[in-house]
């Protein structure tokens, strides 16, 4: 099965461990991904924040490169990507001469074909209805399930998941025979893409989600986005002074997540590629269920 | 927008925001949810809804503050308002205008320097390389900024778990990616 990928460039960048685990994820299940050719950047929060009609001849021109590769389903597992590109795709949808003077910015041929998918609707598609058979490590750790801005709204025009407590991922997960956590900062916004010009505003925003995370005994949070990860992992020290306090919770992809449940190893997945150490003790299979149960851990946490 | 708010002019502000951008301002009964919901807001100089009241005031005065402000370098676009807001009103696609409009008339708040030299470093790279070159977006950063101390704690540490790309990726069609930049940037004033 072939299926486009647009890795969008933090993937290729400072997230290869996310490309290599989404890669890895699919072999498993023998997907065949190919990279949409020469493709460019989709502009991002610069392009939108600057200049409308760049925010959207760059992404147009990613799909049109798709069309004329005669990819039609498009993996995207950035979730700022994969709201761009749904966002072009929509507006030039919906005004037929706006998606004109596109087109002869871009010089290409732009149809709005391709079926634009993130790495959740990817997974739940061609992967999730295999999964459970393959599992043979159950991820049995207490899971915080965050899935950010992008990968959910706007609604209207995405039309993913439900938008103020989404379940998608932690539906996977639990395929995974994970121990998801409920929890209030699921969709709230980590800082994005303020991470350089204000890094104090983002070590607010992300220490508050990495603070009630651990508040509800979560031993692990899982992102589907290289923006949300690098905020949430790499700033970690920025965070911990933020609230004064050391913790060394990691955080992983969703991609990584079933790839260790699948069995593929660690290193293949870049585990150790993280900036805020991936340490998670083994537990016997069978734990999670007792966990699962509230009572359960807090007999646990008594005894201990 | 009726033509009654307007002042013998063709196009209000409030009419030009909404050819542009499909918000109508007057909509927001001020119900504060946007505000309430904003993760910003506590670090704006206006949150949300009080934007959309000094628009609804038609007053120029008033647009002129909104133009200055840090509230619009500040939103995030992380689009909590659009989700809450009970007449489903965009002010995202409201704040990139904002934005634009604040840039056109250099009005840009002197707070908001950083913010937008990132974003236009960001720019410079996509300009050059076709695509994000994060190396080269941190140096052209500092550079526009003399932010110089910024991340070099961080620097070797991000090497040795191969985080930094040392070298940038050229597409074959940059010079193409370049056009397209150079072609939306026609007749308008200022540069990106």
């Amino acid at each position: 099965m072939k299926i486009g990928l647009y890795p969008g460039c933090s993937l290729k960048g400072g997230s290869t461990e996310y490309q290599d685990s989404v890669a890895a994820l699919a072999k498993a299940f023998d997907i065949e991904l190919v990279e949409i050719p020469d493709w460019n950047c989709c502009g991002a929060t610069a392009a939108h924040n600057l200049d409308r009609e760049l925010s959207l001849s760059l992404p147009a021109r990613i799909m049109a490169l798709a069309e004329r590769e005669g990819l039609t389903d498009i993996v995207v597992p950035c979730a700022a990507c994969y709201n761009r590109l749904s966002v072009t795709k929509h507006e030039l949808a919906e005004d037929p001469a706006l998606r004109e003077k596109i087109s002869s910015i871009l010089n290409l041929k732009y149809e709005g074909t391709t079926h634009i998918l993130n790495i959740i609707q990817f997974i739940d598609k061609f992967i999730a209805d295999k999964l459970e058979a393959k599992v043979v490590n159950p991820f049995n750790y207490k899971t915080a399930c965050y899935y950010g801005c992008l990968l959910v709204r706007p609604h209207s025009v995405l039309q993913f998941d439900r938008v103020e407590d989404p379940q998608s991922m932690d539906n996977l997960v639990k395929l995974a025979g994970g121990n998801v956590i409920d929890w209030a900062f699921k969709t709230e916004c980590c800082g994005a893409g303020l991470s350089i010009s204000r890094t104090d505003t983002v070590a607010r925003l992300s220490g508050k989600i990495i603070k009630d995370a651990v508040d509800r005994e979560a031993e692990v949070m899982v992102v589907a986005c290289p923006m949300c990860h690098s905020n949430l992992d790499m700033r970690r020290p920025q965070i911990n002074k933020y609230l004064n306090e050391n913790i060394d919770m990691p955080v992983l992809y969703i991609s990584q997540v079933l790839g260790l449940a699948i069995g593929i190893d660690a290193k293949t997945l870049g585990l150790n590629r993280h900036m805020t150490a991936v340490n998670l003790k083994e537990k016997p299979i069978g734990d999670s269920l007792a966990a699962s149960q509230s009572t359960g851990a807090e007999t646990q946490k008594m005894e201990a | 927008m009726s033509a009654s708010h307007d002042h013998g002019h063709p196009l209000t502000f409030s009419g030009e925001i909404r050819q542009e951008t499909g918000v109508i301002i007057n909509k927001c009964y001020q119900c504060g949810k946007c505000s309430a919901g904003c993760p910003l807001a506590e670090e704006m100089d206006y949150p949300p809804s009080l934007v959309m009241r000094m628009l609804q005031t038609g007053d120029e005065v008033n647009r002129d503050h909104v133009l200055k402000s840090m509230s619009i370098w500040l939103c995030l676009n992380c689009e909590m308002c659009l989700t809450r807001c009970p007449m489903e009103i965009d002010i995202p696609s409201l704040m990139d205008n904002l934005r634009q409009r604040s840039l056109k008339a250099k009005k840009v708040n002197p707070q908001a320097k950083k913010i937008i030299a990132f974003h236009q470093s960001f720019l410079d790279s996509i300009r050059y390389t076709g695509r994000l070159y994060e190396v080269g977006l941190v140096v052209d950063y500092k550079m526009r900024t003399f932010d110089l101390m910024q991340d070099v704690a961080i620097a070797p540490k991000m090497l040795i778990k191969g985080k930094l790309n040392p070298m940038p990726d050229l597409i074959k069609g940059r010079k193409k990616v370049a056009a397209i930049m150079r072609r939306t940037q026609k007749n308008k004033e200022g540069k990106l």
